[in-house]
């Protein structure tokens, strides 16, 4: 059965590329303005997370409730780099201790704390990005994972760590700009990132960042790994009684969700200009799961969509009803989780595919492997 | 927006009642505009850097949240601002434009904040916004502010350390709200001993440092200072070290939905307030906070603010009247509700002097800037954009209103950068 898998991309899979890259690429750069274009930028950031949580929740069967940690982390490291080069001597001179960060200064912190050093360098800095969100999903991976927890108790205690991160980062505000966050973040290396020319390039590097991370998720999801994991998912104990190490598999898996994450924690600072707590708490972390179960939750590029479609519809209703879209937005998420568990994947997969390839192709061979096509979706 | 009521026969009045106030003014700028027309100023002329200006009307954007958290906040400050377009439009707008505003949500969520500000700046090139609360969105949105050469009116008191040529700030900074509520409780009800209570965020900390450094410079105690997150609910804890270390004052600057656990439980733990032993002084509690709070849970207690909505001059009389004739008799008016109310008339007053929309002249206009007509009495801006406005106590009634027990003599100076205080 896994034969017809073993390919890397199907037919389906090309396609799909394909309309993404077009979409991505070409189709929303040249009908948007820059303000709606750098929007789009941002909502992208969020489908990094997705396409991490359609890995560890989709195919691995990890529901996190704490993305939201590790796309602060890669974003407060790139906004720590982005302020410290903000606050020279010269823009901070109304300050008490000139060249230290506004937050700092307001918090009577007179000189600049150690760990803060080390982000003078944008090298560490970009490594630290991917860095220091992977090694906590490692740690916490190994106290989860080694020790069996699974399941409900994981999602509980992912979501516990996202309160405990945002209760750290808020209590701490010296250190970290408490609520207001790390704001007013202006150049990279001297090269203004507000600027609209910046955010057209911004957002490319976001897309091709995120194609890179697509095809890192679907060689995962293609590889033997991949399949161990939906193994996994669907029968735990016997892929540990067949002699695999089960866990270490789950370690791998969020931490690349973590890694992910963080790249768009990343590219969400650079875009939006700042960094701040409501990225990394409970609330943001659960919209991070909605993306992908809007998406659907077995497909990488649904969960693109999804985090597309979700921002897209949180702004737009929120511009042309300001005080009711909240309700506008439930009904959305009720009706795509009633009417098609499997999300817009789900949709596109029973319905527009099977036409799709009727039309395309005469040769029946290629039959139609596109996602876990040959594995019936459980149920949970 | 479907939401703000129609009413011909109050726009009438409004007028008339505005004008006769006027009269009696030094400030030109209140009733002039009767007598501006948009023909006088042609749009060319008036803006000269594409804001949305037309021949008979100029767009502003009201930027607050009403949805999330803060939505119970920041909903009297977009009812106050509405309340001030519409008296404005009633008088005959702006330079003679009928003032059209674009309502955009901020949920209560920062990033949200900076994504609206710019669509209103870049899409709906509005010629001014009215918005923001919490210090957190508005730095969220201040960049933007900066980078685009947008006009904000931010309505709430707050820490301070902040001067922005894109911001009007008609709330007080923190050493306005602070500084005479102290000598106050020290001078009339001899307090010697301070015990310091927050949220834990920029505005509490930042004020509780000036209130310190105040206590100490006049020779008394501070016996204890503790921060808890924001949302906290359990204050059982402090309430014990308060009545261990029996302070004179209890100075509360506990913030949103805390509030209600703090007072019901500093009530249940057998603390009343009208004995004051300890008193407790609050900066922020309005008249909008006792609503949730209870005003037989919090009678007794001293608040300092710049506005209570018991106020009796002529101007806070008609604005009450006004703003419950809008929106409703059960209404209540808080410190920042009034500061919303300010915006768009300290806009259209800088607009006026400029003789232009564009931004750069309000900017250079507005600095003199003078109301008279301000339910909180004369009002003046200062050459760092904060207002010079009066500092006053009030005293808790159980029917959730204050009742005014003092107020400085003179207005007091905006100071965002307090020398020594830092």
């Amino acid at each position: 059965m896994f034969a017809k898998d073993n390919k890397l991309f199907s037919t389906g899979d090309i396609v799909g590329f394909v309309v993404l890259a077009v979409l991505i690429f070409i189709v929303l750069p040249a009908g948007l303005d820059t303000f709606r274009l750098n929007l789009f930028g941002k909502y992208l950031t969020y489908a990094f997370v997705a396409i991490g949580l359609v890995l560890c929740w989709g195919a691995g069967g990890i529901l996190s409730l704490g993305q939201g940690v590790f796309f602060g982390l890669g974003g407060y490291c790139m906004a720590m780099f982005l302020k410290l080069e903000a606050s020279t001597p010269e823009a901070t001179k109304i300050q008490s201790t000139p060249g230290i960060p506004d937050f700092m200064d307001w918090n009577q912190i007179t000189a600049l704390p150690m760990w803060w050093e080390p982000f003078n360098s944008l090298t560490f800095s970009l490594i630290a990005v991917v860095l220091v969100p992977v090694i906590f999903a490692f740690i916490i991976g190994v106290a989860m994972f080694r020790r069996r927890v699974g399941g409900v108790y994981f999602a509980i205690i992912t979501q516990a760590i996202a309160a405990i991160m945002t209760i750290l980062i808020i209590g701490q505000q010296g250190y970290t700009g408490g609520v207001n966050g790390i704001t007013d973040l202006r150049t990279l290396l001297g090269w203004d990132i507000r600027t609209d020319e910046a955010k057209v390039i911004l957002y490319f590097v976001n897309a091709v960042l995120l194609f890179v991370c697509l095809f890192v998720a679907q060689f995962i999801r293609k590889s033997k790994l991949g399949r161990i994991l939906i193994a996994m998912r669907d029968q735990e104990d016997r892929v540990r009684f067949s002699g695999y190490d089960v866990a270490n598999f789950k370690i791998f898996v969020f931490c690349a969700g973590a890694a992910f994450a963080a790249i768009g924690g990343a590219m969400f600072t650079l875009q939006v200009g700042f960094m701040s707590p409501s990225f990394v708490g409970i609330v943001p972390s659960i919209e991070m799961v909605i993306f992908c179960a809007v998406g659907g939750r077995l497909s990488i590029l649904g969960a693109v969509y999804g985090a597309l479609l979700v921002n897209l519809a949180k702004t737009t209703f929120s511009e042309m009803f300001p005080e009711l879209w909240l309700l506008g937005l439930g009904a959305l998420f009720i009706a795509v989780v009633l009417a098609f568990p499997n999300g817009l994947a789900g949709l596109y997969k029973d319905y527009v595919e099977p036409r799709l390839m009727a039309l395309f192709k005469k040769k029946a061979d290629d039959g139609g492997g596109r996602n876990f096509d040959s594995i019936k979706a459980p149920a949970e | 927006m479907s939401d703000t009521p129609k009413k011909p026969s109050l726009s009438m009045e409004a007028s008339r009642r505005s004008f006769l106030m006027g009269g009696t003014a030094l400030a030109a700028t209140l009733f002039a505009p009767k007598f501006l027309r948009a023909a006088d100023y042609p749009t060319a002329a008036v803006n000269t850097t594409g804001l949305a200006v037309t021949d008979t009307d100029v767009t502003v954007g009201i930027l607050h949240s009403v949805t999330g958290t803060m939505a119970i906040s920041e909903t009297g400050s977009v009812q106050a601002e509405k309340l001030a377009i519409e008296q404005i439009n009633a008088q005959g707008g702006v330079l003679g434009r009928q003032i059209k505003f674009i309502q955009e949500d901020g949920a209560s969520d920062w990033p949200t904040f900076a994504e609206k500000a710019k669509k209103l700046l870049v899409n709906d090139k509005v010629a001014s916004v009215m918005g923001c609360w919490t210090s957190a969105s508005r730095k969220a949105v201040l960049p933007v502010f900066e980078q685009y050469n947008g006009f904000l009116y931010y309505p709430t008191f707050y820490e301070g350390l902040e001067e922005s040529p894109n911001v009007i700030y008609t709330g007080q900074e923190a050493t306005q709200q602070i500084i005479a509520g102290i000598d106050w409780v020290t001078q009339t009800k001899g307090a010697k001993s301070f015990y310091l209570l927050g949220s834990d965020y920029i505005w509490p900390r930042t004020s509780n440092k000036i209130a310190r450094k105040h206590i100490e410079k006049l020779g008394l105690k501070v016996v204890g200072e503790e921060y808890y997150p924001l949302g906290h609910t359990q204050f059982n804890s402090v309430i014990n070290k308060i009545r261990l270390s029996k302070p004179d004052v209890i100075y509360a600057i506990v913030v949103g939905g805390s509030n209600v656990a703090f007072y019901k439980q500093l009530k249940a733990a057998g603390i009343d307030m009208t004995k004051e032993k300890p008193l407790l002084l609050t900066i922020s509690v309005t008249e909008d906070e006792i609503r949730g709070i209870g005003g037989e849970n919090i009678v007794g207690a001293y608040a300092c603010m710049k506005y209570f909505q018991s106020l009796d001059n002529p101007n806070n009389v008609e604005f009450v009247k006004e703003f419950k004739k809008m929106w409703g008799d059960d209404m209540v008016i808080g410190d920042v509700t009034q500061a919303a109310y300010l915006g768009p008339w300290l806009w259209k007053a800088a607009v006026e002097k400029a003789g232009s929309f564009d931004v750069d002249k309000v900017r250079e206009a507005s600095p003199g800037i003078e109301l008279t007509t301000a339910p909180e009495g004369y009002v003046k801006v200062h050459e760092n954009h904060h207002l010079w406005s009066k500092t006053r106590v009030g005293h808790a009634k159980a029917d959730g209103q204050y009742e005014v027990v003092f107020e400085t003599a003179e207005l007091v100076e905006p100071d965002p950068f307090p020398e020594g205080y830092q």
